[in-house]
C-alpha cells in the first residue's frame, strides 16, 4: 500500500488536525486507516480521532497539548506505520431502501432532470458500491463517496425544513441516508428503515469509516417488515466482510 | 427528585461533556460556560464533572422533593428560595417542598444550578449531557423530574467565594485556524479591527455573528469541527460552533477559540459586541 505524505496543523489548544492529499480517494482512505491503527498501537490513553475524507481530526480529551510535540509523535508514527501494519475487518452493508414514492417524494423530477426513468434511477443508484469516507453532519450520518455522475444533480433550491429520519437524498457527487428528521436540501428519492444512530446500543453506529454500502430497492411491505423488526430489535443488516 | 414547574426559555441538563464519540458524529455537548458551571460545583465539593442544570436567559420555576444543598453560578438572573432572595456562588440549604424560582437577568445569558452530589439522570455514552437524539430530548419541560440524592446536615468549606466574573470580558482569544492562510490582507483587517455582534441566530449549536466580512469562493473537502471552530461563509458570514455544534463542516475555519474563550461567548447575547484578539 502506497503512503502519502501528510501535513499537520494547529488546531486550537487540544486537537490537531492532519491532512493527506486533497482528493477523495480510496487509497488515500486506506493509507489514513492505516496511520489510525497505527496510532492506537501506541496506545495512549485519552486521544480521540476522526476522519473526514484526506483529513483525520485528532483531539486529546485529557489536556491542552504542545503542538511541535505532538507533530514529532505523529510523524514519527506514521514513518512507522507500513511496519506496523494490522489487518482491518471491513464490511460490504446492503441497506434496503424503499423507492415507493410516499417517501421519495423527488424521484419523479430528479429522474426527469436526469432524463432518464425512475426504474433506471434505482437501479444505477443500487448497482454501485459506495465507500463510506466519513461520519458527521449528524449522528450516524455517512459521507459516501462514488456515485455515479450520470446520477449528479443539484441540491434544492428551497430546503426543506423538516426531512424525514431515514430519507435518502441526491446532491451533486453524494447520495447518504438522514440518520434522524432534520432540515436539508437534498433530494429525497427513497428511505431507509434501518436506524443508522441507535444510543441504547453498545456501539451506536454499526457502520465504519471505510466500510462499504450497497443499496438494495425493497417494496413497501417489505419496509413495514424491517421497520418492525427494527422496533422490536430483531433487524440485522446484510453484512460481508471485504478484505477476508 | 428535582420537579421543573417551569422550564424557562432553555433549560437543560449538562456535565462537562460527552467525549470519545466524534468518530459516529456525536456533539461533545456539555455546558456552555464550563468556567461557571464548575465554581457551581466546587462550591459544593462536588466532582467537577457532576451534572448541573443550565439555564438560559429565563429561569426556570423548581420544585425540591427532597433535602439538598444547592449553588448558583453563571449569569444573574434574580433568584428566590420561597420568594426569599438569594445569591449566585453561596451554599445554600434546601428543604423538601422548597421553590426556586427566577426573575430578571441581570447581566451575562447562561445560568448554572448545582445540586449536592450532581444530579443523577441516567447517562447515555457515558454522559448525562442532553442532546437529542442521544437522551430523547434535547431539553427539560414542564413536570419533568430529575433525580438526586438526599444530603441533610453538609458543612460546606467554603460557604461564599467572591467571584470576578470572566464573562464581563467581550475580548476573545482566537489562534489560527486551519484554513487561516486563505484570509486576505483585507479580511484580517476586518476581523481584527472592529468589533463584531452577536447575531439572533445564536444558540448551544452555533453563534452567528451579525457583521459580515469579505466572502469567498473557496470550496473545500468536508473535514472536523471542533467547539469553538469559526466558520466563513462564501457570503462572508462568521459562525462559531459551540458545545453542540457539527462534527464536521464544509466551511473554510478560519479561526479556532480558545476554550476560556468559549466561556465568555456562552454568556453573551444578541446585539452583545465581541472583539477577537489573535495569539
Amino acid at each position: 500500500m502506497k503512503s502519502y505524505p501528510i501535513s499537520i496543523k494547529p488546531f486550537g489548544e487540544r486537537a490537531v488536525l492532519v491532512e493527506w492529499p486533497d482528493e477523495v480517494s480510496e487509497s488515500i482512505l486506506a493509507d489514513i486507516l492505516d496511520f489510525m491503527d497505527a496510532f492506537k498501537e501506541l496506545k495512549i490513553p485519552d486521544w480521540e480521532m476522526s476522519v473526514a475524507y484526506n483529513s483525520l481530526t485528532m483531539v486529546y480529551n485529557r489536556d491542552h497539548i504542545d503542538f511541535e510535540e505532538t507533530k514529532h509523535m505523529i510523524l514519527e508514527c506514521h514513518k512507522k506505520q507500513a511496519q506496523s501494519k494490522t489487518e482491518r475487518v471491513q464490511h460490504l452493508w446492503t441497506l434496503p431502501i424503499c423507492y415507493d414514492l410516499e417517501f421519495g417524494m423527488d424521484i419523479e423530477e430528479a429522474a426527469k432532470t436526469l432524463n432518464i426513468s425512475v426504474e433506471e434511477l434505482i437501479k444505477q443508484h443500487t448497482s454501485h458500491q459506495y465507500v463510506v469516507f466519513g461520519i458527521g453532519f449528524l449522528p450516524g450520518f455517512m459521507y459516501l463517496g462514488g456515485l455515479p455522475s450520470s446520477l449528479e444533480i443539484p441540491r434544492r433550491a428551497e430546503p426543506r425544513l423538516k426531512v424525514q429520519k431515514g430519507s435518502v437524498g441526491l446532491a451533486s457527487k453524494q447520495t447518504g441516508i438522514y440518520p434522524q428528521d432534520s432540515p436539508g436540501g437534498w433530494n429525497i428519492i427513497g428511505n431507509c428503515p434501518v436506524d443508522l444512530f441507535d444510543p441504547s446500543k453498545e456501539n451506536p453506529c454499526f457502520v465504519k469509516v471505510g466500510d462499504k454500502i450497497q443499496f438494495e430497492s425493497i417494496s413497501k411491505a417489505e419496509y413495514e417488515l424491517h421497520k418492525i423488526e427494527g422496533e422490536v430489535g430483531i433487524y440485522e443488516p446484510e453484512k460481508v466482510v471485504l478484505n477476508a | 427528585m428535582l420537579k421543573v414547574l417551569k422550564p424557562g426559555l432553555y433549560l437543560s441538563i449538562q456535565d462537562l461533556g460527552r467525549f470519545g464519540h466524534r468518530d459516529i458524529g456525536v456533539p461533545i455537548a456539555g455546558a456552555m460556560d464550563v468556567e461557571s458551571m464548575k465554581k457551581a460545583n466546587l462550591l459544593l465539593e462536588n466532582d467537577e464533572n457532576d451534572a448541573v442544570l443550565e439555564m438560559t436567559m429565563t429561569g426556570p420555576t423548581l420544585q425540591f422533593n427532597t433535602d439538598t444543598y444547592i449553588s448558583l453560578s453563571g449569569a444573574h438572573i434574580v433568584a428566590t428560595l420561597n420568594n426569599e432572595p438569594i445569591d449566585n456562588y453561596t451554599v445554600i440549604k434546601v428543604a423538601k417542598g422548597d421553590i426556586l424560582s427566577y426573575g430578571r437577568l441581570e447581566k451575562g445569558f447562561r445560568g448554572y444550578l448545582a445540586v449536592k452530589g450532581g444530579f443523577q439522570s441516567k447517562k447515555l455514552l457515558n454522559s448525562r449531557s442532553q442532546f437529542y437524539p442521544v437522551t430523547q430530548s434535547a431539553r427539560l419541560k414542564d413536570g419533568d423530574e430529575i433525580p438526586y440524592t438526599e444530603t441533610k446536615n453538609y458543612e460546606p468549606k467554603i460557604s461564599e467565594v467572591k467571584i470576578e466574573e470572566h464573562f464581563e470580558r467581550n475580548r476573545l482569544k482566537v489562534y489560527k485556524g486551519p484554513e487561516f492562510s486563505l484570509l486576505s490582507d483585507a479580511q484580517l483587517t476586518e476581523i481584527f479591527a472592529k468589533p463584531f455582534t452577536v447575531a439572533k441566530e445564536n444558540n448551544r449549536m452555533a453563534y452567528q455573528l451579525s457583521e459580515l466580512i469579505a466572502g469567498h469562493s473557496h470550496s473545500m473537502l468536508t473535514s472536523g469541527t471542533l467547539p469553538g471552530t469559526i466558520q466563513l461563509t462564501p457570503a462572508g458570514r462568521m459562525i462559531i460552533l459551540m458545545k453542540d455544534g457539527q462534527t464536521t463542516g464544509g466551511y473554510p475555519r478560519i479561526l479556532q477559540l480558545s476554550e476560556a474563550s468559549i466561556s465568555v461567548l456562552a454568556q453573551k447575547k444578541y446585539g452583545d459586541e465581541l472583539l477577537f484578539k489573535l495569539v
